[in-house]
């Protein structure tokens, strides 16, 4: 895109209009990539953020029970570090959850049981496996690697009263997830993900992930507010409620060491 | 009337107290969400925390005793509620006291200071001092290198529990990994089952006579050192302990002394131990590899023991969304089955299963048979538990004494399979 706008722009339109080559210059593939690049630049370089959240676990017949919990974050050279701090429900209190997210091989994970003060490994490549009971999976709640899947552009639209592109993302490694594809709406202005539509192995829509409530902090990074997770198939819901974002506070990176979460709290 | 009828109106009654305590709750969900908006303590922030658990606790043997002083059953209450306080510097305080009641056996009745200390952290180093809990190990049946705490064994034969342990502690994590010294000032005494207890060998444990190899005896001064690193997919760690070994020699007291009046007991012997350790765990794809072994050199003769296996994880099993994880372990120990050690897993093998629902209730089962290769010595538990409300938490658990041959160290144990369930509210 940055090549069409150093043309001129009536030459740039007319080689589009004549030329089905150079239109095809940008496959939908390319395109898709480029626009997923675009929104992981522009998510990324926060350093590290806190933030607290509350999940509200919905079933069919409106039901709803609770957890809440703290979040903190770090970026590093290989991917993203993060640690989920459980408050409530009561038993579970002091219960951490330590993710490294690597751009490229397998994802390290680790469980604090604060009542044996024990941490164990968690062995699960596949990630599609519930998060604390919730309609999110641990796949859904990690931060986006862009290198773990390949991008096709679909179409743009509008989309909750804004421009969007739709993309098509599928795993590089189908071992690692519980989706054959997700379809994803970002707003053109800011690169923000508005919707994605889960699609399990059967093809069928799974689970549709809404945003909403987004805000800009540091003047710079929009992260959303409200997130709603419905799944289609078995009526049930989840909302995360993010709230105190607080960011570039400091985090030290060895908070993120398996071996000092019993200091964490 | 006959016994067995009796046992199982008392089970029927226990189960329908149970049934009760179920119906009477909410179903699985918080009736009414309530708007906990806290302030945001950021990391940096000074604050308080008061919380912790109270629970009922029931226990039914299925069988007569076989020891004159024994019950069929025992219910009793306990308590372990946390305070925590952390400064503005990250500094923290947490006081964590733990007592129980208990209706059968007064050597079950029993308090311990849980955990009493200050928290000094900086980025790549903290300090610890006062009473604390440490854990080092990764395999799920044999706790077998855990060794800075000493086990409350009175409170569950699965040995988790632990009593707090006096320590002065310093760690550092840098590049290379971290380096945890531990100055042990004052020995914790195991807990056993008094004479009316279940679970205990036919002779009484005497607890208030323990002997010591050390002349300092508890106030020996034991120290550990302990290195560990993660590189990729494996945590590991090594350990040298030098000090009063936590696990006792059991000694008939006729052995110490022939003329002793009174009836035979058993007494703790505590010895001196060099013990060096080590534990790792490596995941891979969906499997998760786990070895801990030791070297101990202390009153009789050195020995190595080891235990290991796998846990393998079917993520949405069956197209749902459960997790079930398959559990395979081995435990080896050189002394065998001498009678003189307390040793129970020298040839044995694990199998075990857990099952996550994934569940809003936080659902959890496992389920694990023991199996001795050589002997027939056999036992089965299981366990699950779920919360109800957003509060309450009941937890169910069985063992059963498969076989016990009389050379076995589970003989005297072979007529107290029992169920336990639990209430707990934690706030």
């Amino acid at each position: 895109m940055q090549g069409i706008a150093g043309i001129g722009l009536p030459m740039a339109i007319g080689m589009i209009l004549l030329s089905p080559v150079v239109c095809g210059a940008q496959t939908p593939e390319e395109k898709g990539r480029a626009i997923a690049e675009e929104a992981d630049r522009r998510y990324s370089g926060y350093g590290d953020f806190t933030a607290r959240l509350r999940m509200a676990l919905r079933n069919r017949q409106g039901q709803t029970s609770e957890r809440e919990l703290r979040v903190r974050t770090l970026e590093v050279e290989d991917g993203v570090k993060s640690l989920c701090i459980f408050d409530s429900p009561a038993d579970v209190k002091q219960t951490i959850l330590l993710t490294h997210t690597h751009k490229k091989q397998q994802d390290d994970q680790w469980l604090y049981l604060p009542a044996l003060k024990r941490v164990r490994r968690i062995a699960a490549q596949n990630k599609s496996g519930s998060f604390v009971g919730s309609e999110f999976s641990y796949e859904d709640i990690a931060t986006h690697v862009l290198e773990k899947y390949t991008y096709r552009w679909l179409r743009d639209e509008a989309c909750d009263g804004q421009d969007c592109y739709v993309l098509e993302r599928r795993p590089t490694d189908p071992r690692d997830s519980g989706y054959t594809r997700q379809i994803v709406w970002l707003d053109k202005d800011q690169y923000r993900t508005l919707k994605v539509d889960y699609y399990d192995r059967k093809q069928s829509l799974l689970k549709t992930l809404t945003f909403k409530d987004y805000r800009k902090h540091l003047d710079r990074f929009w992260r959303p507010g409200d997130m709603n997770m419905v799944n289609h198939q078995t009526g049930k819901s989840s909302q995360l409620l993010w709230s105190d974002f607080a960011f570039r506070t400091g985090l030290p990176e060895n908070d993120f060491n398996q071996a000092n979460l019993m200091t964490i709290r | 009337m006959d016994e067995s009828i009796a046992r199982m109106q008392r089970l029927a009654s226990l189960l329908a107290l149970g049934a009760w305590i179920l119906a009477a709750l909410p179903a699985g969900t918080d009736a009414a969400v309530q708007e906990t908006q806290q302030t945001s303590p950021a990391p940096s922030q000074s604050r308080d925390e008061f919380s912790g658990w109270i629970a009922a606790e029931g226990r039914l043997f299925f069988h007569d005793p076989l020891f004159a002083g024994q019950r069929d059953q025992d219910a009793s209450v306990a308590a372990q509620p946390e305070y925590y306080h952390r400064w503005q510097d990250g500094s923290a305080f947490t006081f964590v006291p733990f007592g129980r009641l208990d209706s059968a056996d007064p050597e079950r009745t029993h308090w311990d200071v849980r955990e009493l200390n200050y928290l000094y952290p900086r980025d790549d180093w903290f300090f610890r001092v006062g009473v604390a809990r440490v854990f080092w190990g990764s395999t799920e049946f044999v706790h077998l290198v855990d060794i800075v705490n000493q086990t409350d064994w009175v409170e569950h034969i699965d040995g988790e529990d632990k009593l707090g342990q006096p320590m002065f502690e310093f760690s550092i994590t840098k590049g290379w990994g971290t380096i945890d010294f531990m100055i042990l000032p004052y020995f914790r005494e195991r807990t056993f089952p008094g004479r009316h207890g279940r679970l205990r060998p036919e002779l009484v444990i005497d607890t208030d006579d323990a002997i010591f190899r050390s002349s300092s005896k508890e106030r020996n001064i034991d120290v550990a050192a302990r290195y560990s690193r993660t590189i990729g997919g494996l945590d590991f760690g090594v350990y040298i302990f030098k000090g009063t070994g936590r696990e006792p020699l059991l000694v008939p007291s006729t052995f110490l002394d022939p003329n002793a009046p009174g009836e035979p007991k058993l007494i703790p012997f505590y010895e001196q131990i060099t013990q060096i350790g080590a534990d790792l765990q490596y995941a891979t794809g969906n499997w998760l590899w786990k070895l801990e072994a030791l070297y101990h050199d202390g009153y009789l003769d050195p020995y190595a023991a080891a235990t290991g296996g796998f846990e393998y994880t079917f993520v949405g099993f069956a197209g749902g969304r459960s997790d079930v994880g398959l559990l395979v372990e081995y435990a080896w120990d050189q002394r065998g089955d001498e009678p003189t050690t307390t040793s129970l897993f020298d040839n044995d093998i694990f199998l075990g299963m857990r099952l996550t629902p994934n569940d809003a209730a936080t659902t959890m089962l496992l389920a694990g048979i023991m199996q001795d290769v050589a002997e027939s010595e056999s036992v089965l538990r299981v366990e699950a538990s779920r919360r109800f409300g957003s509060h309450w938490r009941l937890s169910l658990e069985a063992w059963w004494f498969l076989a016990a041959p009389e050379d076995s160290l589970i003989y005297s144990v072979r007529d107290d399979d029992f169920v336990r369930m639990e209430m707990a509210y934690y706030f």
